[in-house]
Parts: structure tokens; C-alpha cells; sequence
């Protein structure tokens, strides 16, 4: 899987009603995802492109435990979130659904439209546009390989063939 | 250590491999401070201790969820897994989003999700009888050292109860619904201590809304944070309720309180009981941070909109004049809250043009309120009743506040756009600053009201 993209920056605490608002909810994905951050940035889902990656600040994806929020993120392509820090269980939800996120601290040096391309296996972000590497975290092993595997349940049905359930 | 295992090999009596095993496995332990959450956490990935910051994988000893997140999304996933619920006597589904119905869609969600609870064979479904965090202690379902997961963000309320509870999404709950187990990173203990005695018309909200503007909505780190000191211990347990489900605020994975005789009561009430519940607490001397606080210094707080995190005291939001005053959804309508504010409302009237809303969180807390007069009460002030179920918290329903309303509510988060349109106000605060807002209709103390 290639990151690569343009950058969409948010700022601090972005909220899973931002992300998948409640009233759309029961609608389908398509029809969620065009509310996906229109609050904060109503371009944002209009011109959001395939590989494009949202920079957020603290504390991202902070709120409920729908991963709606994950999966409007996908369905209008984004490749990859970049933050700080993030809301525990949308963290969790991202490797369970295959959207790659990493922790970095220095978001403050992207700015909107900056060219990036991370990568998880080295943990860094090259930014394309400035010519600056910023260091992340690295993604344990294991969600690594799940997300390798398309996320949780292409990971569980590859183990459910194999025969340990 | 090594003196142990020499001492035990040394003993005269001969030891099976199963004694030895036992002994060692204690002696470890009694070796090894532990917190609560990483005894929880031990003895659910079958160890006899567990480090912080490893990851560990954890047999789920009960999963939690409701309508929204519930069938509708996990069912699809197993049948493409090809597999059932690994164990229905370890689920519990609960109705409570799209509660009551108001469309063909949420009449779909509700109707899949009683077919679902019926192939499934899950005898505990509680359809319509209140949100979930609430329901789910009430039928004593909940007892101390469970390790357990629920599918909505507020699945730390459990922690009261010393069950070390998170919430989890739809595709994770579906593995553990097909696995019975799930992965964990075993979290540091942020232990939050108050001690004194807390003035009168200060509540358990208010140590929350104060703990996430002084710390933020990301305070809790995502790891675990456990509420102690003698101010805690004297909270009764709904009011415990409130501040583990309010660590989804502060940003931890759980909150926990551990058991103790309050525990121990309530639990002998409702159907369940505390088991050995005496070994489920944080050791002395075990690795934990600790933030301590004096009970009679905090005042009643509220939150500014769009987050828990903009608190302050109440005296700095006395020129705001809220429309809409909303008693709801599991953080701020159990029976407790209720009482909190019919004590301030009690043979007073709702100011004219204010409506205030009250949307008791179980079916029994209901039943309970009406038998006390404690509805009755709130009902003469003006207060007008509207169902069981999450409600305008969630802002899934029809009921929704308008462009520009402001409301002062008793809930757990005011994101923007949350319980309405996105340019309607949403302030937090206690049931009883609720209640005393809707007397003088600005946001006002509630200790006013409590005088006498």
C-alpha cells in the first residue's frame, strides 16, 4: 500500500460528531462521508482526493466509539491520518478497518497542501514540499501485519482458515 | 524470589506440580505490586502478573452492545467470517439509540437487531428499557475483576463496579465476538484522588467537568485512571457512574473505582454479588501517577461549548440565559441525578419561555422516581418527561435543538453540532445546576437554592 498525498490540517481535539455527525448516522457511508469534516473545513469532502492525508492536531478522533469516523475517512480515500496524538478507540478503530495513523509530533511543520509521504516501517514523514523529515512513532509489529492484511476481519478470516479461531 | 523457590524446594513435604505452580504463581505476585487494572488485566490474560505498556491478549469475560453499533454492523462481519457469537451467555444487547422509533430506518435498525438477539440465542436483551450503561449494572450483570468490553464509547461506566470496561467499534467488537478475546496494551494507572467532603450542591459531574478543564479532554492519555480518596469512597454508586463513564471525557481507555462495602451493597441488590472482591484494588506500592485533590475546594462547574474541556466555576456563566435545559442520557439522568434535581426544584416552578426536558436513563429509575414523587416533582415544576433512551444526547433522533438555542445540560459532551444544529449552544453542568438554571433562568449555583 502506498501513503501519499496532499495534506488537509485540522487543528486540536477533532471529534467523531465532526467526523461521522450523528444525524447521518444511519445513512449510507456514501452519504456520511459527504459530511465528514464539513464543520471544520466544508471543502474538505467536496475536493478531498484518493491518497490524500489529513494532519490533525491533539488528541484526534476524540469522542465516541463510532468507527463511522474511520470509515468517512476511507471512503473519501484518505490514505493516512497524522497527529500527535489520537482518541484512543478511533485509533484502535483505524488498524481494525486499515487506515494507517501515526503519531507525530511535530504537526505544527505541515502546513495545507504539503506534499507527504510516510512511512509507517521507518516511522517518519517526508515532507515533499519543504523537504523536512519528521519523525512518528513506530506501529507495533502486529498492527503493522493487520493492517498489511486490509485490517481486522481479512486478518481474523486468514486465521479462522488456518484453523485457530 | 530465588529464597522462595528454595525454601519451597527444601520443604520436606514432597509438592505436586500443581501446589508448586500455585505457590509459585503467589509468591510472584506478593513479589510484584500491581495495580487494579494490571490484576484485571492479569488474571484475563490467565498470568500471575503483567507488565505496563505490554501488550497482552485478554478472554472477554462480557460484551456489551445496542442498537447502533450493535447487530446492524457486527452481524454482517460474521457471517463473512463464517462464524456465531462465541458465547451468548457472555452478551448482553441492549436497545437504546433509535429508541423509540421514528422511521422506516430506525425501524429497520430495532427489528434486525431483535431477529439478530433471537438466531444468536442471546438470552440477556434488554429492548427499550434504557441506556445502556445503566441497564446493564442494574441486572447485576457486572462484578468485580471482569475484564469487559462494550461497543459505545461510555462502556467505562462499568469501571465502577471494578470491572476493568472499554468501549470498542463495530469490526473490533465483531473479532471478539468471534473470538471471545482481544488485544490490550496494558495501560498506566492515573489515579485521581479526592479527599474532605464535598460542599453541599456539588456532584460527581462536577469533579469531571473540572478534571477535563483542568487536565483536557486528552488528561486520561488513554490509559487507566482510577478515582480514590475518602470523598470517593462516600459516593454512592450512581454517582460513581458518572465519573467512570466521564473518563471517556478525560480520554482514558477505563475508569476504575475499586469494590468496596458500597459496592458489595448495591451488588447484593441487583441480582449479582461482589465474588472475592477483596483482592481487586491497587497495591501500595504498585507504579501509578497520582494527582490529588481536597473536596471542599471544588465549586459547581460548567462547561462553555463545544467541549467538557472549557470548565470553569459556575459563578463565571451567570449571564447566560439558556432556552432548552436538558435532564438526559446516562451521565445525567439516573435515579441520583433525578433526586439531586428535584431537592433544588421542589416547590418551585420552571422560569416562563425556558422548557427543561427530562429523559430519565432506565425504565426502573423511572419507575423508581414516580414511586419517590421525585418525577412528580419535576413534572409540577414544569418539566416536561420525554423517553427513556440516549436520546438528544446522541442527536440521533428527530429531537434535536434549533439553530441558535442554548441549552444547559446534564450530559457528558457538547461537541459542535452534537445534540442539534451547529450553531445551537451547548453548556454542561450537574443535574442540580440544571435544575437551579431552570428556576432563575441563567445559569446559576445551586448551593443558592440550598441554604436552608
Amino acid at each position: 500500500m502506498m501513503y501519499e498525498g496532499k495534506s488537509w490540517v485540522f487543528g486540536d481535539n477533532v471529534d467523531t460528531d465532526q467526523l461521522a455527525p450523528g444525524a447521518f448516522m444511519k445513512s449510507p457511508m456514501e452519504e456520511l462521508a459527504r459530511h465528514c469534516l464539513e464543520r471544520l473545513n466544508p471543502h474538505f469532502p467536496k475536493n478531498v482526493r484518493i491518497g490524500d492525508i489529513v494532519v490533525g492536531g491533539r488528541n484526534f478522533g476524540a469522542g465516541s466509539s463510532r468507527e463511522q469516523a474511520v470509515q468517512s475517512l476511507l471512503q473519501l480515500g484518505v490514505s493516512a491520518v497524522i497527529a500527535p496524538s489520537f482518541g484512543g478507540i478511533f485509533q484502535r478503530n483505524a488498524f481494525n478497518l486499515g487506515l494507517l495513523v501515526l503519531e507525530c509530533e511535530d504537526t505544527s511543520k505541515i502546513h495545507e497542501g504539503d506534499h507527504l509521504v510516510p512511512d509507517p516501517k521507518q516511522g517518519s514523514v517526508f515532507n515533499q514540499t519543504t523537504g523536512e523529515t519528521l519523525i512518528c512513532s513506530q506501529v507495533p509489529e502486529f498492527l503493522m501485519q493487520m493492517l498489511k492484511d486490509g485490517g481486522l476481519v481479512p486478518h481474523l478470516e486468514k486465521k479462522i482458515n488456518k484453523g485457530n479461531r | 524470589m530465588f529464597l522462595y523457590v528454595l525454601e519451597m524446594l527444601l520443604v520436606s513435604q514432597p509438592l505436586t506440580m500443581e501446589e508448586f505452580c500455585n505457590i509459585y504463581q503467589q509468591k510472584v505476585k506478593d513479589s510484584l505490586p500491581q495495580t487494579l487494572a494490571q490484576k484485571i488485566i492479569a488474571h484475563a490474560a490467565r498470568k500471575a502478573v503483567v507488565g505496563i505498556g505490554e501488550i497482552e491478549i485478554g478472554s472477554v469475560d462480557l460484551a456489551m452492545i445496542h442498537d447502533s453499533g450493535g447487530p446492524r454492523r457486527v452481524a454482517p462481519i460474521l457471517e463473512r467470517l463464517g462464524v456465531g457469537v462465541w458465547d451468548p451467555e457472555k452478551l448482553v444487547v441492549i436497545s437504546d439509540h433509535y429508541v423509540p422509533t421514528f422511521d422506516a430506518d430506525s425501524e429497520a435498525i430495532l427489528k434486525l437487531t431483535r431477529r439478530w438477539v433471537q438466531e444468536q440465542g442471546v438470552k440477556r436483551f434488554h429492548d427499550e428499557e434504557g441506556i445502556c450503561h445503566v441497564v446493564l449494572p442494574e441486572n447485576g450483570y457486572l462484578r468485580p475483576g471482569m475484564f469487559a468490553v462494550g461497543g459505545d464509547s461510555h462502556s467505562p461506566t462499568g469501571g465502577a463496579f471494578g470491572c476493568y470496561m472499554f468501549g470498542i467499534g463495530a469490526t473490533e467488537m465483531a473479532g471478539v465476538l468471534a473470538t471471545g478475546k482481544i488485544w490490550i496494551r496494558v495501560p498506566e494507572t492515573i489515579r485521581i484522588e479526592w479527599n474532605g467532603t464535598f460542599p453541599k450542591g456539588v456532584m460527581a459531574k462536577d469533579m469531571m467537568l473540572f478534571l477535563c478543564g483542568k487536565m483536557g479532554m486528552d488528561g486520561g492519555r488513554y490509559q487507566a485512571v482510577e478515582f480514590c480518596g475518602d470523598a470517593v469512597s462516600r459516593l454512592s454508586m450512581q454517582e460513581r457512574m458518572t465519573l467512570t463513564n466521564m473518563s471517556a471525557e478525560f480520554g482514558a481507555q477505563t475508569g476504575l473505582i475499586a469494590p468496596d462495602e458500597t459496592t458489595v451493597e448495591w451488588l447484593g441488590l441487583h441480582n449479582s454479588d461482589a465474588g472475592d472482591w477483596t483482592k481487586w484494588n491497587t497495591d501500595s506500592d504498585a507504579e501509578f501517577e497520582l494527582h490529588s485533590f481536597q473536596a471542599e475546594q471544588l465549586e459547581p462547574q460548567v462547561a462553555a461549548p463545544h467541549s467538557p474541556a472549557n470548565a470553569s466555576a459556575v459563578s463565571n456563566f451567570g449571564k447566560i440565559h439558556p432556552k432548552v435545559l436538558y435532564l438526559g442520557a446516562c451521565t445525567g439522568a439516573k435515579l441520583q441525578d433525578l433526586r439531586s434535581a428535584a431537592s433544588i426544584l421542589k416547590g418551585n416552578k420552571v422560569q416562563k419561555g425556558i422548557e427543561l426536558w427530562v429523559a430519565p436513563s432506565s425504565l426502573r429509575d423511572l419507575k423508581q422516581a414516580k414511586k419517590e414523587g421525585i418525577l412528580g416533582i419535576l413534572e409540577n415544576a414544569g418539566g416536561k418527561v420525554l423517553p427513556t433512551s440516549c436520546g438528544l444526547c446522541a442527536g440521533y433522533g428527530p429531537q434535536r435543538l434549533d439553530k441558535g438555542t442554548v441549552c444547559l445540560s446534564s450530559t457528558a459532551r457538547n461537541f459542535k453540532g452534537r445534540m442539534g444544529d451547529e450553531e445551537s449552544e451547548v453548556y454542561l453542568a450537574s443535574p442540580m445546576t440544571v435544575a437551579a438554571t431552570a428556576i432563575t433562568g441563567r445559569i446559576s449555583d445551586p448551593r443558592l437554592f440550598l441554604k436552608n
